[in-house]
């Protein structure tokens, strides 16, 4: 009995944080039921992760914007008229593939910090700035697709970046038709999780912190262990590991050390709970405003590559919307708008809340009127619930 | 004792996991002036917002009668109507709006659908008359200062013919002279047949004005004294606050002879482009090693913007002089400047830029040095753990662990992880603005002591502070600011109130 006692009050003091995984979970297997398994097949959740990839990359650089208390509305279109210049740069001024993509990042650091400028230097609102982006980088994507239309890339290399997948290693005989260097990488990543969880444990108990009960603890390592090697298993049974889940996992996990373990982390951090006290604690506000607004702006360099190599092409119509989406799963994922509060790994699930809920009413075969509806309601819900969770807290 | 026009009746009201109100009872007669006092964390305020609805009938357990009526408020706008207002510290204006507006804001003066302008300014007039304040009523109110905002709020509530009067702390913000102004606005009131209940830690004020004094302490009712028949007095209240007799508020200090100038300021002026004058003008002083200089002055001398402009913070005003810190000359372009050359600045405001609230102990104390727990640029947790726990020790920080979050500490807690904080930095040059405020008498008595032991380890503190007691309690020596300049400078043993205010006030 203490078992279920236990589950019962650990869930109830981590009801935030856990909430939106549960949540995730149960739209998942909503999905399930309603399409008789398609949700969950190889097919789908592989082509799920690639989808959720370029909005996942945004949700992330929006989620330390949004925690300083500002907003980046020019991501959307940034992110389409970087995809349309790489496209150009390969095919109409034949750079190769290593060279456009360093360079589109880079010009997207640039954009960001044109935004830094205007947001830290001159103190204009970051919903203004932005949009003010949003119509400029909008301008600039008719402007260069205007005279060739939809840019066609063929580029091979490019084109894996938002199609391909991991090689695998040789065939050895066993589990033939199975993906094995996935599943290598999903049971090294169950393992260090694991070893992880235990040290920080031990060192938790060395300074006599409150730890998960015992029983409550293995149950945790055993769900996230089931839940990985799940996606592991379904991914390895179709053809492996997207290039694109690579690139998102890489930025999350980078993302995820800087918040949570780097002093850059703290001061960010530090900023979103009150700038004031955090510029007198000699943190340049400026300073941080710019790492922030430059890594959003190369982040969307980032999904402008993932949005152009997906469709092999540049398009008029890139980017529409993404800006929106990426705040969304940001906000679905327990960022605060009051600032100071939200965690990268919960805008990543965030953004597959939002596109399974696409996906799964895609299959079936809801019209795209209620998708909104729906959309719309779990957005308000999570917040609804983040805001009730978060004064119970105090 | 006369009809009581508030009868408060076993109030209990619990918060998960403490009981904020234990059976309180609390009884106010009708046309008197009471105060209500205790240490931070007594229940004074929880109280006050039982009795003004802002947490409703059923969220408490106990009655509430007024008028001689029982009252059963679902929310400020019961209670008001029943002719109760409360004034809190945080003002509750609107800065961008006038006077007028203001004062009548949420029950306007209406024709039919439309507000009737020319009767709310005639009437905003009649109550600024009444609470003896001459301003425009068409100024703004963010252009007026703290203590006319404050006499702002009390027409506003005159304006909505209050039976009941509550202030939370109506003079922490203010000077001697509007703190002055405003005890005489309440006898004024009183004689108006308005009743008043104040919340004070002002203990001085408290003898100076009440007739009655309730003392909470630890969410119970101590006692109830009555100031007419000589029962209420400094050492009384401190015994009922505490528990405990406290002989001596203040640390014995030795004035030692003071060691080698640490911080020297050399025709120091600021000038405020927004004004197009200076706000501060040849400002010399110096400090020395193992001192206590005290600052005083009035809210708004420039004490808060000489202090900050020091650290490298100037908001704005364009700066000349000269600064040098041990010996060598200094540039401040920001505050990261002034903490490296070993100068650390706390906070007058604690809440709304010394802490960060929604994080806890240990984040908040490392701050403003990560660096010395990181290695290319990765924070060291275990040491952070360390170090925040040797503060909370030292300190003596009351909180269950450094992972509680500081919004959650009480304001005497929460200003010793202010001051942890800024020993972590190690300076040479703690400058502590009003280090004191808002705190009870238990936790002030350890910041002196903090204080003390800080300074004969060789530190020298810059203390500003508007309570002369404090000010003559602690310092080694005394600037007086005025109008953004140095008045004067008195020797401790030289030092009275009397002096002082006569230099501040020239």
């Amino acid at each position: 009995m203490s078992f279920i006692k236990n589950a019962r009050r650990v869930l109830q003091q981590n009801i935030r944080e856990y909430g939106m995984y549960i949540a995730l979970f149960v739209i998942m297997a909503i999905f399930t039921i309603t399409t008789d398994g398609i949700f969950i097949s190889s097919r789908n959740i592989s082509n799920l992760l690639n989808q959720t990839g370029y909005i996942a990359v945004l949700a992330v650089g929006m989620t330390l914007v949004i925690v300083i208390r500002h907003i980046d509305l020019s991501v959307g279109f940034l992110a389409g008229f970087l995809g349309a210049v790489a496209a150009i740069a390969m095919v109409f001024w034949h750079w190769p593939v290593y060279v456009a993509i360093p360079f589109v990042l880079a010009l997207g650091v640039l954009a960001g910090l044109i935004t830094a400028f205007l947001v830290a230097q001159m103190n204009i609102p970051a919903f203004v700035a932005t949009l003010a982006g949003w119509l400029i980088y909008r301008g600039a994507i008719l402007l260069v697709t205007e005279s060739t239309g939809t840019i066609i890339i063929p580029d091979a290399a490019f084109n894996a970046i938002g199609n391909g997948f991991i090689p695998d290693i040789p065939d050895i005989g066993i589990l033939p038709g199975v993906h094995k260097l996935t599943l290598i990488l999903g049971l090294s990543g169950i393992i260090l999780f694991i070893i992880n969880e235990i040290n920080d444990r031990r060192k938790k108990q060395a300074y006599n912190f409150e730890v998960l009960p015992l029983d409550i603890f293995i149950l945790k390592l055993v769900l996230v262990s089931a839940l990985v090697g799940g996606i592991t298993w379904v991914l390895a049974g179709y053809q492996g590991l997207s290039w694109t889940a690579v690139v998102v996992l890489i930025v999350v996990l980078v993302y995820d050390f800087i918040t949570s373990k780097t002093v850059l982390g703290r001061h960010i951090y530090a900023i979103g709970g009150n700038p004031e006290a955090a510029e007198l604690s000699g943190i340049s506000v400026k300073r941080i405003t710019y790492v922030v607004f430059g890594s959003m702006g190369m982040l969307s360099a980032l999904s402008g590559i993932l949005f152009a190599s997906r469709l092999q092409s540049a398009t008029t119509t890139a980017g529409t919307l993404f800006e929106l989406d990426a705040i969304a799963a940001a906000f679905v994922g327990g960022v605060s708008a009051a600032g100071g509060v939200g965690k990268v790994m919960g805008s990543l699930i965030g953004a597959l809340v939002m596109l399974s809920l696409t996906s799964g009413m895609n299959l079936m075969g809801i019209g795209i009127a209620p998708q909104y509806l729906v959309r719309g309601a779990v957005l308000a819900a999570a917040v609804i619930f983040d805001v009730a969770t978060r004064s119970r807290g105090k | 004792m006369s009809i009581p026009i508030l009868e408060m009746r076993n109030i209990t009201k619990e918060f998960p996991g403490v009981k904020a109100l234990d059976n309180v009872s609390f009884q106010v007669a009708e046309g008197e002036i009471h105060c209500l006092v205790g240490e931070n964390g007594a229940g004074k305020s929880t109280l006050m917002k039982v009795l003004s609805g802002v947490y409703p009938h059923g969220e408490y357990t106990g009655e509430i009668l007024f008028g001689g009526h029982v009252q059963k408020f679902a929310g400020i706008r019961d209670s008001e109507k029943a002719g109760i207002a409360i004034i809190y510290q945080e003002l509750a204006l609107v800065p961008e709006m006038t006077v007028y507006e203001n004062i009548f804001l949420g029950h306007e003066i209406r024709n039919g659908f439309m507000v009737d302008w020319n009767e709310t300014i005639k009437r905003a007039g009649e109550m600024l008359k009444k609470v003896r304040l001459d301003v425009n009523p068409a100024a703004k109110v963010k252009d007026l200062g703290v203590g006319k905002q404050q006499l702002v709020e009390i027409a506003k509530a005159l304006s909505r013919d209050v039976k009941l009067l509550i202030l939370d702390e109506p003079t922490a913000a203010l000077n001697e002279d509007d703190s002055e102004n405003l005890l005489n606005l309440l006898r004024d009131l009183k004689n108006h047949g308005v009743t008043c209940i104040m919340i004070s830690h002002k203990l001085k004020e408290v003898i100076e004005i009440a007739e009655t004094v309730t003392v909470l302490r630890d969410g119970q009712t101590i006692c109830t004294l009555d100031a007419p028949k000589g029962e209420v007095s400094q050492n009384v209240l401190i015994k009922h606050m505490v528990g405990r007799e406290i002989d001596n508020i203040y640390p014995h200090r030795e004035h030692r002879q003071p060691g080698e100038v640490v911080l020297a300021v050399a025709n120091w002026s600021a000038y405020d482009p927004a004004l197009g004058r200076n706000v501060l003008s040849d400002i010399n002083f110096i400090v020395r090693k193992g001192e206590i200089v005290g600052l005083a002055g009035l809210m708004g001398s420039g004490r808060t913007e000489l202090a900050l402009s020091i650290f490298g913070n100037p908001d704005g005003y364009r700066i000349k002089g000269e600064i040098s810190v041990k010996g060598k000359k200094r540039r401040f372009t920001h505050p990261q400047k002034a903490i490296g050359a070993g100068v650390a600045y706390v906070t007058e405001d604690r809440k709304s830029d010394g802490l960060i609230l929604i994080q806890d102990v240990k984040q908040n104390i490392t701050l403003a040095n990560l660096r010395a727990i990181s290695k290319r640029g990765v924070v060291n947790n275990n040491a952070e753990v360390k170090i925040a726990n040797e503060y909370k020790t030292s300190l003596n920080i009351k909180t269950p662990s450094v992972e509680q979050k500081v919004g959650n500490l009480s304001g005497g807690n929460q200003q010793k992880v202010s001051l942890g904080k800024w020993l972590f930095v190690k300076p040479d040059v703690l400058i502590l603005d009003e280090p004191t405020r808002g705190i009870d008498v238990g936790a002030k008595y350890e910041i002196y002591m903090i204080m003390t032991r800080l300074v004969e380890q060789g530190m020298c503190i810059i203390m500003i502070s508007s309570e002369l007691p404090e000010v003559l309690g602690m310092s080694d020596r005394v600037y007086i600011v005025s109008s953004g300049k140095i008045a004067g400078e008195l020797p401790i043993e030289e030092a009275t109130q009397e002096k002082i205010m006569h230099l501040a006030t020239n």
